[in-house]
């Protein structure tokens, strides 16, 4: 920490590490689990290593175990599991101290689409339980599912904050995209239209953030461009996405630099 | 009190009882030593010194009961100066991150693990001890019950402290160290002058003047002492030579023990200190 002061769950991360290890649970990103210990052992030593009493330890681990669906393989070495059962056993174990904030790095990476939306389904269910989450993806369509409000983070800094609707809305309510014979002179006509937002360039087309519903916008849109001499060649009209929402703060398309990073923030209840 | 190391030492101990090849091999090394060079050696000893006079008064032992107790002490030092490569697997895999970003206070890691060599060895040490009575080794003899279970207690008190000692310091190396490789070569490395500068396999007293004083420095040779005084005597002859222990050397050499495990145990508090969450 550079500046600043941090505060989790109530605790200044300065003054009371401790109190804050305490409020927190972390599922890392790459697999931290002990290929030697049964899957029951794994969530049996992170209860130990935060002091819990006994019964509630065993309480707990029979709860997350069904959460997880993992009960019957309690008593499998951890180096048997899948990759997807490894990812819901560290889910568990993250969980294990009921932390008031649960931090999440690409819990869903390199899992199959089945195994990721059970997760997000687990993520689901542990934030109505009270818990915040902080989850950072490369995938944006988890962020637009899971959060109640989404950072862009790109060379280490928050771009842009809110919450999912309000960050495709700032790109207006549609999204056009068309070929042209001649794009530059497409946008120069699009541009003067009052319910055109914006316009981007993309290798062979325009995109057109567009203000209105653009199911009626569309006919309009065309008829301006043909009458304008332009050919179209190609059109499509959808709802802005959080790929759209990237792309347009952080200006290219998504790459895995490792630079940019989207943080999802799941508000608990409590 | 926070019980955390007790954690610490539950999963270390689960593991080793887990792998019955390593747990076998662990206990069966130790005695082939004892079977295989003790034996041998013995043979030879025994005709080379069978010309020399006996000390009157003084009573004789077979090497192979001079080395039993080096056999102990050598196996405690290579289970202890290893016993700290689990750290160096879980820092490198990442387990380590999770033990770290608890609230357990990092001191209970290294006291953990040190308890769980200290077991490691009481385990071998009386399998060794057992290997060993049946073999022909003359430990105890003519002790009554008390006197055995004072001479154990005695015994298990140097081998505890020892093997903390170097638990310690290999606790130490392992959280500094980057690859298991590089730690085995430094492990090695290490077990050589240790091994070699002490009295475990043979007399020190003829040594040459420098390896004399390494010797005496060495927490090897005090152990090896502490062993053969409360199983063999304070006073006995092997291989032609006579051995006495007073009290007060015997004070010393725990002493050195007990002052070489706290070192090593600042050391590796040190060490840990150092290691960040990534």
């Amino acid at each position: 920490m550079q500046k600043g002061r941090v505060t989790i769950a109530g605790h200044d991360l300065r003054t009371e590490p401790e109190k804050v290890r305490e409020s927190i649970g972390i599922v890392f990103q790459e697999l931290t689990l002990d290929r030697d210990m049964t899957v029951r052992e794994t969530l049996e030593y992170h209860g130990r290593l935060y002091s819990m009493p006994k019964a509630q330890r065993k309480a707990r681990v029979d709860e997350l175990l069904s959460l997880v669906e993992l009960e019957a393989k309690s008593d499998v070495l951890t180096r048997y599991l899948s990759g997807g059962m490894k990812r819901r056993l560290e889910i568990a174990r993250g969980l294990m101290t009921r932390p008031k904030v649960l931090f999440m790095d690409e819990p869903t990476i390199g899992l199959d689409p089945q195994t990721r939306i059970r997760i997000w389904d687990y993520v689901r269910d542990i934030n109505r339980q009270g818990t915040t989450i902080f989850l950072t993806t490369h995938y944006m369509d988890e962020a637009d599912q899971l959060s109640d409000y989404i950072s862009i983070i790109d060379h280490g800094q928050i771009i842009a904050t809110g919450k999912p609707w309000e960050l495709k809305n700032a790109l207006g309510q549609d999204v056009i995209y068309l070929e042209t014979s001649d794009n530059q002179e497409a946008s120069d006509i699009l541009r003067k239209l009052g319910t055109v937002k914006g316009i981007r360039d993309k290798s062979k087309g325009i995109i057109v953030m567009v203000n209105v519903d653009g199911t009626y916008l569309l006919p309009e849109i065309m008829d301006k461009l043909r009458n304008g001499g332009i050919k179209i060649r190609a059109v499509n009209l959808k709802k802005p996405s959080m790929d759209d929402v990237f792309v347009h703060y952080t200006g290219r398309e998504l790459r895995d630099t490792g630079t940019e990073k989207t943080v999802v923030v799941k508000s608990g209840g409590r | 009190m926070h019980k955390g190391f007790l954690t610490i030492y539950w999963r270390d101990m689960l593991r080793f009882v887990r792998f019955r090849t390593l747990l076998f091999t662990s206990l069966v090394q130790p005695a082939l030593w004892l079977a295989f060079f003790g034996v041998a050696m013995s043979n030879n000893f025994e005709r080379l010194t069978a010309t020399m006079p006996v000390i009157p008064g003084v009573r004789a032992v077979g090497y192979l009961t001079f080395i039993g107790a080096g056999v102990i002490a050598m196996t405690t030092l290579f289970t202890s100066l290893f016993g700290g490569t689990v750290l160096l697997f879980d820092k490198n895999w990442g387990l380590m991150r999770e033990t770290l970003s608890s609230p357990l206070p990092r001191i209970h890691i290294i006291i953990g693990i040190g308890l769980s060599a200290m077991t490691k060895s009481f385990i071998q040490a009386t399998v060794i001890m057992v290997f060993g009575l049946l073999l022909g080794v003359q430990f105890f003899e003519g002790y009554t019950a008390a006197q055995i279970l004072v001479s154990l207690f005695g015994i298990m008190l140097f081998i505890g402290t020892f093997s903390l000692g170097f638990l310690f310091l290999s606790a130490a190396i392992a959280i500094t160290m980057e690859s298991p490789e590089g730690m085995q070569a430094v492990i090695t490395l290490l077990t050589m002058p240790f091994f070699f500068t002490s009295n475990a396999l043979y007399p020190a007293n003829s040594f040459p003047p420098v390896l004399r004083t390494l010797s005496t420095v060495n927490p090897l040779t005090h152990l090896v002492s502490g062993i053969r005084y409360f199983a063999i005597g304070s006073d006995f002859s092997s291989i032609g030579l006579r051995y006495t222990y007073t009290q007060g050397e015997m004070l010393v050499s725990f002493l050195a023990l007990l002052a070489f495990a706290g070192i090593m145990f600042l050391i590796a508090r040190w060490r840990f200190t150092k290691v960040t969450v990534t």
